[in-house]
C-alpha cells in the first residue's frame, strides 16, 4: 500500500505542469511523490513502483471533495508554479543540502560524518555532491559505528569544529544515546560553561512505507528529556533548508527530525539567505474554533483534515510546532488564549511522547483558558507493524483528526 | 637499582669521591639546573607491531626534581581528598589516583599544553598535571564555587579548556571516542598535535573503544589510545575481564606499546616516541602497567579482591615516588633532608589550599540554570512569556 494522500479533480494539471516535478536525479528505489505544501492544491497518488496513480477508493476510505484554497494561509497563494515568482522551487532534500551546502561554504569549520554521505551521497540525497566539492576530510563516510562515531562528532564540537552527524535513520541514534545524553548534553553544564558543543544531530525518522518496527522509530520522545539539547522537526522545504542552517549556527546541539516520507516534498523557497529561529512555532493557518497543534509529517494529515473541517463550518488554526525542545509557548499561548481548545496530533507514541509533555506544559501554563481537555492524538503503543493496513492505523488519520474536533467543538 | 651514568658536561670530577663537598656544591644549583643526564628505565619496552623506544630516557636533575615535588603534591592531594570524603565535605563518588601519579607527570613531560588529554573519572591528577590549582580541586571536590566547573561537575567532571584538558568523565569509555574526535579536529585544523585519549583495564573491554580506533585508523588520526592499567576494573581483575589482558596488543592492526607505568621516566620516554608516531602514522596503544592503592572509588576499601601484602609489596617495591627519590638521592640530586622539606612544603600548600577551599561558597541557587544552554544565536525565545525562565527556589 502506497497512498497516504489523496486527492481528486485538478492531480492531472498539478502532475503535469512542472516539467521537473520529479527529481530528475536518478532516484533508487525511494518512492516519489510530488507536493505543493500549504498551497491548498491536490495531492497526486504515487506508487513506491513510481507509477503514478489516480485510485483513490482505498480500502473504503471515502474519496474527499477537494476544495482549492481551503486551507490557504496567504492572500496570493494559487496552485500554479509561475517562473514570474521570486525564488526556485525544489524538493525538501535539496533544500536541506542547499542549507547544509551554504553553511559549509560560509564556515570552513562546519563538517559532516554519517554512514554513505561521502562517496555515496547520502541515503536519502541529502549530501549529494558535497564529497565532491568539500572533499573527504569534511564529508567524511563513517563505518557503521554510530556510538563511537557521534561520540567523535561531540568530541570535535568541544574543541571549536561544527560536526552534523547523520544517522542514516534516528533509530540508529539509539546506539549513541550515552553519547547525545551524556556528553552531548551535559559537557557544557558539568564543565561550567567551559565547553560548548555546536553539533547537529539529524537523521530522518518516523513511520515510513512499511518499513518494519525497528526503523521506523520515533526518537522525539527519547531525547526530549535529556537536558542541554535542542530538538527541532522540520516539514516543509522552506523551514527544513531555515532549521538546517540556525541549527549549524546555533551554540547548542540541536537534533533536527526530518521525515522518511518528506523528503520529496516540493516547494518555492527563497533565493536569499534566512534562517527559521529555532524555538519558535509556525502559524500554519489561522483560525478561531480550535487550535491543532502538529510537527512533522502530521502537519499534513492535519491540513488534510482541516480541508473537511472547513467544509463542516469549523475554523482549526493550524500551528506546526516545530521546535519540540523548547516548545514555543508564547505561540502556542496566544493560540490557547484565543480558541480555547487544543488538540495535539502527533507521531510519537501516546506514553511518554511529545504530545503527553506538550499536555503538561499547556496544561500548567494555561489552564485557566482551556474550555475542555485537551486532546492528544498520538500513534498506538505498539512496535509498528508490517503490513499495510496496520502501519496505517498506527498513526493517525485525518478522519481521526476530524472526529476530535468535532468532539472538542462540542 | 637501575644503571646510571652522567653526562660529561658536569663540573664535578668525580661523583663518588667527595660527596659530602659536592652534595654541598650542588645545593645552590638543584632547582634550576638542566644538565642533560641519561637514565635507563628498570623495564624494558614491549612492542606490538611497532619499534620499542629506546630505554635510555633524557632528563635533567631539574626535570627529575619536578617529578618528584609534582607526584608528592598528587599523592598529598590524593590523600587529603580521602580524609576530606570520610569527613563528608566530599560526597557522591571520589576515585583516587594515588599509586599512578607517574603516569601524569610523565606524559606532561613528555608534552605541550596544546596536546590534549581526556581521561575518565580518576581525573584529579591528570587535571593539576594539565596546569589546576590546588584551589580549583579541592573546591570543586567539595562542591564551592571555585572549582574547576564552578561546583557543578564534582569529583569526575574536572575540565581545563585553556589547557586543552577536555575531562572527566563519568561512563566508562565513553571517553574514547570524544577523544579520537579531539584527534579529528587537530587533523582537520592541522595542528601537528596529538590527543591522548586515557581509559583504564576496565574500559578496555567496551565496543565504542573498538569502533573509535576503528575510524581513527582508517582516518590517520593523531590519537594515542592509554590504557592505565592498574588490573582491577573496579572489582574484578583483569584476568577475569578479559580474555587476552595485553592490552596493548589488543588495537590488532594498530601498533603497541607496553610500559612500566610506575616509572615516570619510562612513561616519558614511551608519549615522546607514541606523539612522533601519531603524526606519521596514526593511531597508537600505549598500556601503562600501574596500580592504585586506594579501592576503585572511596566506597570501596579495596582489599575484597586483593591482598593487603599485594598492596604494599607494590608501595615496597614499585611505588613512583619512592623511585624517584632514590634516583635522585643516588645521583646526589639533593640531600635526604631537601627531599623531606620538599614534601613538608608540599603537605602545607595542600592544607592551605583545603583551608581556602572551605572559604569559598557554595554557587549561588541561580547557578541550577546557567550554562545549560549556550544564548545567543539571533533571536531566542525562552519560556512561555519569551523571557527567560527564571524559577525561584525556596
Amino acid at each position: 500500500m502506497a497512498a497516504i494522500f489523496q486527492g481528486v479533480g485538478a492531480a492531472a494539471a498539478l502532475s503535469s505542469s512542472p516539467s521537473n516535478s520529479f527529481d530528475t536525479k536518478k532516484l533508487l528505489c525511494s518512492p516519489r511523490r510530488s507536493f505543493s505544501a500549504r498551497k491548498g492544491a491536490s495531492f497526486v497518488v504515487v506508487r513506491s513502483d513510481g507509477s503514478v496513480n489516480f485510485d483513490l477508493n482505498h480500502k473504503g476510505r471515502r474519496a474527499q471533495q477537494l476544495i482549492t484554497n481551503a486551507v490557504a494561509t496567504k492572500a496570493d497563494s494559487s496552485a500554479a508554479a509561475s517562473s514570474s515568482k521570486p525564488g526556485h522551487e525544489l524538493l525538501l532534500f535539496e533544500a536541506l543540502r542547499e542549507g547544509l551546502e551554504e553553511e559549509m561554504e560560509r564556515d570552513a569549520t562546519v563538517c559532516v560524518m554519517g554512514e554513505d554521505v561521502g562517496h555515496y551521497g547520502g541515503s536519502y540525497k541529502v549530501t549529494k555532491g558535497l564529497a565532491e566539492k568539500f572533499g573527504d576530510l569534511r564529508v567524511l563516510d563513517t563505518p557503521i559505528a554510530e556510538n563511537s562515531f557521534t561520540g567523535m562528532g561531540i568530541g570535535a564540537a568541544m574543541t571549536g569544529l561544527r560536526p552534523v552527524v547523520e544517522g542514516m535513520n534516528m533509530g540508529f541514534l539509539l546506539l549513541a544515546f550515552n553519547q547525545i545524553s551524556n556528553n552531548c548534553g551535559m559537557l557544557h553544564y558539568t564543565s561550567g560553561g567551559q565547553f560548548k558543543i555546536p553539533i547537529v544531530i539529524r537523521g530522518p525518522g518516523g513511520v515510513g512505507r512499511q518499513l518494519g518496527a525497528e526503523h521506523s522509530q520515533r526518537l522525539e520522545s527519547y531525547f526530549q528529556s535529556i537536558p542541554g539539547i535542542q530538538m527541532v522537526a522540520c516539514s516543509t522545504p522552506y523551514n527544513a533548508k531555515g532549521l538546517m542552517k540556525a541549527a549549524i549556527r546555533s551554540e547548542n546541539p540541536v537534533i533536527l527530525f526530518e521525515h522518511v516520507l518528506l523528503y520529496n516534498l516540493k516547494e518555492r523557497i527563497p533565493d536569499e539567505d534566512y534562517i527559521c529561529n529555532l524555538e519558535e512555532a509556525e502559524m500554519v493557518r489561522p483560525g478561531e474554533h480550535v487550535t491543532i497543534l502538529t510537527y512533522s509529517r502530521m502537519r499534513y494529515h492535519v491540513m488534510q483534515a482541516a480541508k473537511t473541517l472547513v467544509n463542516k463550518g469549523y475554523d482549526p488554526e493550524v500551528i506546526d510546532i516545530r521546535s519540540l525542545k523548547p516548545f514555543d509557548l508564547y505561540t502556542i499561548g496566544n493560540s490557547v488564549k484565543k480558541t480555547h481548545r487544543v488538540l495535539i496530533v502527533e507521531e510519537c507514541m501516546r506514553t511518554g511522547g511529545i504530545g503527553a509533555s506538550l499536555t503538561a506544559a499547556i496544561t500548567e501554563n494555561f489552564h485557566d483558558y482551556l474550555d475542555a481537555p485537551i486532546i492528544c492524538l498520538s500513534s498506538q503503543d505498539v512496535p509498528t507493524p508490517y503490513a499495510g493496513p496496520l502501519e496505517e492505523w498506527t498513526v493517525v488519520q485525518p478522519a481521526q483528526i476530524v472526529t476530535a474536533v468535532e468532539q472538542l467543538c462540542q | 637499582m637501575a644503571l646510571s651514568h652522567l653526562a660529561s658536561s658536569s663540573s664535578r670530577s668525580s661523583p663518588l669521591l667527595k660527596p659530602l663537598s659536592s652534595a654541598i656544591f650542588l645545593r645552590r644549583s638543584i632547582s634550576t639546573d638542566t644538565t642533560p643526564m641519561t637514565i635507563e628505565t628498570s623495564v624494558p619496552f614491549t612492542s606490538h607491531q611497532c619499534d620499542t623506544p629506546s630505554r635510555s630516557v633524557e632528563t635533567s636533575p631539574n626535570e627529575l626534581l619536578t617529578f618528584f615535588r609534582d607526584m608528592a603534591l598528587m599523592r598529598r592531594m590524593e590523600i587529603a581528598a580521602d580524609s576530606l570524603y570520610k569527613a563528608k565535605l566530599i560526597r557522591g563518588f571520589c576515585h583516587l589516583y594515588d599509586g599512578q601519579e607517574a603516569v601524569a607527570v610523565g606524559m606532561e613531560a613528555a608534552i605541550t599544553k596544546k596536546d590534549c588529554i581526556i581521561t575518565a573519572y580518576r581525573d584529579h591528577c591528570t587535571f593539576l598535571g594539565r596546569g589546576g590549582t590546588l584551589l580549583e580541586v579541592f573546591s570543586e571536590l567539595m562542591g564551592r564555587k571555585d572549582g574547576c566547573s564552578r561546583g557543578k561537575g564534582g569529583s569526575m567532571h574536572f575540565y581545563k579548556k585553556d589547557s586543552n584538558f577536555y575531562g572527566g568523565h563519568g561512563i566508562v569509555g565513553a571517553q574514547v571516542p570524544l577523544g579520537c574526535g579531539l584527534a579529528f579536529a587537530q587533523k582537520y585544523s592541522k595542528d601537528e598535535t596529538v590527543t591522548f585519549a586515557l581509559y583504564g583495564d576496565g574500559a578496555a573491554n567496551q565496543g565504542q573503544l573498538f569502533e573509535a580506533l576503528n575510524i581513527s585508523a582508517l582516518w590517520d588520526l593523531p590519537a594515542i589510545l592509554v590504557c592505565e592499567n592498574n588490573h582491577y576494573g573496579m572489582g574484578t581483575a583483569e584476568w577475569r575481564a578479559a580474555k587476552s589482558p595485553a592490552y596493548y596488543k589488543r588495537g590488532d592492526y594498530v601498533p603497541g606499546l607496553k610500559v612500566d607505568g610506575m616509572d615516570a621516566l619510562a612513561v616519558k620516554q614511551a608519549c615522546k616516541f607514541a606523539k612522533e608516531h601519531a603524526l606519521k602514522n596514526g593511531p597508537i596503544i600505549l598500556e601503562m602497567d600501574t596500580y592504585r592503592y586506594h579501592g576503585h572509588s572511596m566506597s570501596d576499601p579495596g582489599s575484597t579482591y586483593r591482598t593487603r601484602d599485594e598492596i604494599s609489596g607494590v608501595r615496597q617495591e614499585r611505588d613512583p615516588i619512592e623511585r624517584i627519590r632514590k634516583l635522585i638521592l643516588a645521583h646526589d640530586l639533593a640531600t635526604e633532608k631537601e627531599l623531606k622539606d620538599i614534601e613538608k612544603e608540599v603537605r602545607k600548600e595542600v592544607d592551605d589550599a583545603i583551608a581556602q577551599a572551605k572559604e569559598s561558597p557554595m554557587p549561588d541557587s541561580s547557578e541550577l540554570f546557567t550554562n545549560v544552554f549556550v544564548k545567543g544565536y539571533g533571536a531566542e525565545s525562552f519560556g512561555a512569556d519569551r523571557k527567560e525562565v527564571r524559577a525561584t527556589l525556596p
